[in-house]
């Protein structure tokens, strides 16, 4: 059968996977994405051998010996292949699925972080929550520490989107007027890619995200850093700050320990660290950052951020340079 | 086969007609059904053309959508290509799913029960032609705009499911999303027209003799299907209406911060979406069932247990709405008992399956190209099945919802599940209705592409979605891992595209389809379609004494071509056809049947107009044709309810009566039918009140802000007097003595006072202060006068009708049937304003903080 074959190529493309699918729900990098994984790997095959199955019964049915028919063509065999064998089947299922929903929802202690992440049109707005102190603004790209259970808080400012990095786990909506919470734990250091998942207008497809999973250590030194003031050193970089601050990009972005407060745009206070910029659209150079600035519309149609094509080439070169400092 | 058929004493007595049929019988009844040549055939209301064009119209729609479906391939067989932008692309995926799901499954599958519905259960016609051609028109000119806003650029694109607040004022604040919810929603209107025709029609026209137990199996799924739209319809109707109120006079049902919630929209939407994905489903197992014993030889397995099957699948597929919402944060408990659900509705499926099996090895099957299509129904329609075991299983589905895992399910069990049986019911019936069958060469080779194509088109998409790439991107980069699959699939949509077209060339070659007889029986199918068939159906209509009438009495088809059977001529010379009892099919009256006209398709094209005007804010110009589209209705119904012509003889010794009002009359069923779809409506809109009530209680007023319980108290009283006034005319009208001013005064009064306590209620919401911009609660108060006002000023415009007939003298107390309908309208419309009263100055203060 044409049908068997190609599953058969499927799992052994699937063999070789995490290599070439940086977002694959099939290569688990945390506790849920596993199980989710494993179950997955349950259903498919079990679905292929049901699979198989009807398509014997049905070539014996067509082409079959005599006595082989005479029993598949009683209303017996309807009841025994219709009604007991999918009843008990399901029944299994889902106990298993229910006994899956209690791990991955009900788990009871309160994790020590608590990540806001919000969607916007389309961007992701991140807020590290802490004790006793201002929470540490983000964009897009998410640090987080290795083996911790993180609660993400998921609102939405304008329309329904949806949170998905599959190799931590199942996705989650986040829905105007709601706050859903998504318990995800990364068991190994890495980059996790992430994706909205509902469609949310325009550039849907251009709305993606990262998760940098660090070393517990090195995540709370980063956490800290954030409130560490960057002096520009170079008289470029200098003239970059200026620029910024007096063209107006203060107005949507915010930079940390600047006049720049805008709250419409993602925080740039360590824009200069990201490895992507417009949602994981672009890679952050020097190059790709002008070119946005420039004209958004060429690489991310559809971005609310006006263009400005005002800058000389040296102010240019100044504004990235002061934007790639920003780390 | 001029020459009736031979036959002794014995079986002549057993038949109702006498033969030889007298002189000129056949050339009266010809001549009552013959239709309309040339351009005048668009008045034609005969279920048999209007079928024709109602499968054009839904085959075209299908074809047009496939083309966005190969445009959207394009776009996506490499990474980062700007074959299509951004907007063109979402406006592109929206219009396929939309057209695809309302512009060709619903109407495909409705259509080929219109066409087939009266030969199969033995009528001249269904019971509303004139209702079923209005259906076609008014959804053939509204699909035809709707499609062409693509072509400028103002095509909606929120996608099919037109989640808010994407598609809310503030973020699509264009003509798109309007289009889609007045289009649709005035098509949804014309789906639920033809389902009330093929309730009754099934119901209530079927050949003397055939119990509800003896009928074919796609009659009975053509019956759920019809009652599933009645209740599943509405939600989305709803659903549609308050979207449209809150874009067009910002009553803020979906708006979180101002006390709506988006989160209504998904569950009104899917209440319908899901049965949706059965009501397009059974109707193609319903096919498949026909075709699988004609092939396979023998009678089909498991009868009782399929008929179980559906009904359940009719049941089920109503509580599993929110396995499309498993990722919107429910609690767990609630999606504990979905995901139960929805895996419970596989067992009907899967009985259905078994039972085809089991009758294939019953029998022998012929691989005809009806059965490998239904083969290859069987395989794809199982897989899909089987992934949809796996989405409902609510771990899995938070990986796979909303990616190509998603995309191809969906299209397995919608592709593999309705498209399959679609085509080949086509290769099935065409002999019926066509001088030629079409080629099985062509077919083979039709059916091996369009599967093998489908196949490679599809099946890479579930790995495409686990390794993450999300439904309705119009890009994606590359080093995703997914470049090399989506070329795979591409490739697979062009091949299955040029199955399709070989399809083509076999249609256009082959079928001739012709009001009067085809090839014919060519396959020895055992029900009553496949008798000789011209334009007023069967000469006379049989007598059924089995599931396959055509094989339990061999005679049957020589003997209702030459009369022998029941009305073998007009009886009253008009167009007619025999009303059975709904269980046990005993004839209880003669139904005469409309002739072609232009009035219905006056009103369709102006309700067309009135809707699409309407979208472009042409709002003087379609008031115009509004009014235009409610005169046209009743010149349409001006000729309606003739009187009675006396007792007519059918044969058998039957004599019936050629007029019928009351619980026995169709159009009393039809009017009972029509009141659960508003009542399906208004349960819809209490669902959604009690809702946001659940969702935000804090935003609900206080005991201090409601209007007076005194205003309340008033109209509801003024709601009685209307009672009163409507019961003292029923009383009126059937006294002996005929008093038709009085009548019509009586009515005339009662339907002010109606007007006046619906009046009354919004002036002292108004007077209190209440705007219904304010709140999702205000919105949704106000939503309620307006439910109220629409079947209120139904009420008003049959009244009025139904005063002008009384003074024409076309109403008395024995030719009633428009007045039983009013009365039933107007108590209806009594008892829902009465509870909104209650509901919505009760509630409240049930619930409120002091």
């Amino acid at each position: 059968m044409t049908v068997r074959g190609r599953r058969l190529a499927a799992i052994l493309i699937l063999a070789a996977l995490p290599g070439w699918a940086p977002q694959s729900a099939l290569s688990p990098a945390g506790d849920e994405a596993e199980r989710i994984a494993l179950l997955s790997w349950i259903l498919f095959v079990g679905a292929t051998a049901i699979l198989l199955i009807v398509i014997a019964a049905l070539a014996l049915a067509i082409r079959g010996a005599e006595p082989v028919r005479r029993v598949i063509g009683s209303e017996g065999a309807i009841r025994w292949g219709g009604i007991v064998f999918p009843s008990v089947v399901l029944t299994l299922l889902l106990g298993y699925g229910l006994w899956l929903m209690r791990e991955t929802i009900a788990a009871q202690t309160t994790p020590a972080l608590r990540i806001a992440v919000t969607g916007e049109q389309w961007w992701w707005r991140v807020h590290y929550q802490r004790d006793g102190a201002a929470p540490v603004r983000e964009a897009n790209e998410i640090r987080i520490p290795v083996g911790r259970e993180i609660d993400f808080a998921l609102r939405s400012n304008d329309v329904i989107h949806s949170f998905w990095v599959p190799s931590l786990g199942g996705k989650l909506d986040m829905i105007p007027g709601r706050t859903n919470t998504l318990r995800l734990k990364a068991e190994r250091p890495g980059i996790y890619r992430g994706q909205c998942a509902e469609y949310c207008g325009g550039p849907h497809a251009l709305m993606a995200l990262e998760i940098v999973a660090v070393p517990e250590a090195e995540f709370q030194a980063w956490l800290a850093a954030a409130d560490a003031r960057n002096e520009p050193a170079e008289p470029k970089v200098a003239a970059g700050e200026k620029l910024f601050l007096s063209t107006g990009c203060g107005a949507c972005h915010a930079v940390r320990g600047t006049q720049a407060a805008g709250m419409v745009g993602p925080d740039l206070s360590r824009v200069g660290g990201r490895r992507f910029l417009a949602a994981a659209t672009l890679r952050n150079t020097a190059e790709n950052l002008a070119g946005f600035m420039t004209d958004p519309q060429v690489a991310k149609p559809g971005a609310l951020m006006p263009p400005f094509a005002i800058f000389t080439s040296e102010e240019m070169d100044a504004l990235t340079a002061y934007l790639g400092s920003l780390r | 086969m001029s020459a009736g058929p031979q036959m002794g004493p014995a079986t002549a007595a057993e038949l109702p007609s006498t033969l030889p049929r007298p002189e000129g019988e056949l050339e009266r009844l010809e001549a009552v059904w013959k239709g309309p040549r040339g351009w005048r055939i668009v008045s034609e209301v005969n279920n048999t053309i209007i079928g024709y064009f109602y499968i054009a119209a839904a085959f075209l729609f299908f074809l047009l959508a496939g083309v966005l479906g190969l445009l959207i391939r394009l776009q996506l067989a490499a990474p980062g290509n700007d074959f299509l932008s951004q907007e063109t692309y979402n406006q592109i995926f929206t219009m396929h799913g939309t057209v695809m799901m309302f512009l060709f499954a619903v109407p495909a599958v409705e259509a080929v029960g219109i066409l087939l519905l009266p030969q199969m259960l033995g009528a001249r016609d269904l019971p509303f032609p004139r209702l079923g051609a209005f259906a076609f028109w008014a959804y053939f000119v509204g699909g035809s705009v709707f499609f062409c806003t693509l072509f400028f650029g103002v095509a909606p694109s929120g996608g099919w499911f037109m989640y808010p607040p994407l598609t809310g004022a503030r973020f699509s604040p264009g003509v798109g999303a309007d289009w889609w919810l007045l289009g649709i929603g005035f098509i949804e209107i014309s789906a639920i027209a033809g389902a009330i025709e093929i309730i009754v029609g099934v119901l209530r026209t079927r050949a003397p003799g055939m119990t509800l137990a003896r009928m074919p199996i796609f009659a009975w799924t053509m019956l759920i299907f019809a009652g599933m739209i009645v209740f599943a319809f509405p939600a989305v109707i709803l659903a549609t209406i308050l979207l449209e109120l809150e874009r067009a006079f910002d009553w803020p049902f979906f708006i979180a911060e101002r006390g709506g919630d988006p989160l209504l929209w998904q569950h009104l939407f899917w209440f319908f979406g899901h049965p949706e994905v059965y009501i397009i489903f059974l109707p193609a197992a319903g096919m498949v069932s026909m075709i699988v014993p004609t092939m396979a030889g023998t009678p089909l397995v498991g009868y009782r247990l399929i008929v179980v099957a559906l009904i359940a699948v009719g049941f089920f597929s109503f509580g599993l709405w929110v396995h499309h919402m498993f990722t919107t944060g429910i609690p767990a408990r609630s999606l504990g008992f979905f995901s139960a659900a929805s895996m419970a509705v596989a067992i009907p499926s899967g009985i259905q399956v078994f039972a085809w099996i089991a009758t294939i090895a019953a029998g022998r099957l012929r691989l005809t190209v009806a059965s490998l299509f239904v083969i290859g129904f069987l395989l794809i329609f199982t897989l899909g099945g089987l992934t949809g075991v796996m989405v409902a299983m609510v771990p899995f589905d938070r990986q796979a919802h909303d990616t190509y895992f998603v995309v191809a399910h969906l299209h397995y069990v919608l592709f593999g599940g309705m498209v399959f049986p679609l085509f080949a019911a086509i290769y099935y019936w065409t002999p019926a209705f066509s001088t030629r069958p079409l080629s099985e060469r062509l077919g083979r080779w039709a059916f091996g592409l369009i599967f093998a194509g489908f196949n490679i088109a599809f099946l890479p998409m579930h790995l495409t979605g686990l390794i993450g790439m999300p439904r309705r991107v119009y890009t994606y980069p590359a080093g995703m891992g997914w470049d090399g699959l989506n070329l795979v699939s591409t490739i697979g949509a062009f091949i299955l595209a040029t199955g399709i077209l070989v399809f083509l060339i076999d249609v256009i070659s082959n079928m001739r389809l012709t009001g009067e007889r085809g090839a014919g029986d060519i396959w020895r199918a055992g029900t009553l379609e496949w008798l000789p068939n011209h334009a007023y159906a069967t000469r006379s209509i049989p007598r059924v004494r089995g599931r396959e009438p055509l094989w339990q009495q061999p005679d049957l088809a020589g003997h209702v071509e030459a009369g022998a059977y029941y009305l073998p001529g007009t009886a009253t010379g008009a167009r007619e056809t025999i009303v059975t009892s709904p269980i046990e099919a005993e004839p209880q009256y003669v139904m005469r049947l409309s002739r072609p006209g232009y009035a219905h398709l006056c009103a369709a094209l102006f309700t067309a107009a009135f809707f699409l005007l309407l979208t472009v804010k042409a709002v003087m110009l379609a008031a115009t044709c509004g009014v235009l589209a409610v005169a046209s209705i009743l010149v349409w119904m001006w000729n309606s309810d003739p009187p009675s012509a006396g007792n007519v003889d059918i044969g058998g010794g039957i004599m019936l009566p050629t007029y019928a009002s009351g619980p026995i009359s169709h159009s009393w069923w039809a009017t009972i039918i029509l009141l659960l779809v508003a009542a399906a409506l208004y349960l819809s809109y209490l669902f959604g009140y009690l809702y946001l009530w659940t969702v935000g209680p804090e935003g609900w007023p206080r005991q201090t802000d409601l209007p007076s319980a005194v205003s309340a108290w008033v109209s509801l009283a003024t709601l009685g007097a209307s009672g009163a006034l409507l019961a003292g005319t029923r009383f009126v009208l059937g006294r002996d003595v005929p008093r038709p001013g009085l009548v019509a005064s009586l009515l005339i009064a009662g339907g002010a006072a109606l007007a006046g306590a619906l009046f009354i209620d919004v002036a002292s919401h108004w007077r209190s202060g209440l705007r219904p911009q304010s709140s999702g609660y205000t919105a949704m108060v106000y939503a309620n006068a307006a439910l109220q006002a629409q079947m209120a000023a139904a009420v008003l415009v049959t009244a009025l009708f139904t005063v002008a007939r009384l003074l024409a003298h076309r109403l008395d107390r024995n030719r009633r049937a428009v007045f039983d309908v009013l009365m039933l309208l107007w108590l209806y419309t009594l008892g829902q304003a009465a509870f909104g009263l209650l509901l919505t100055h009760g509630f409240p203060r049930l619930v409120a903080q002091t």
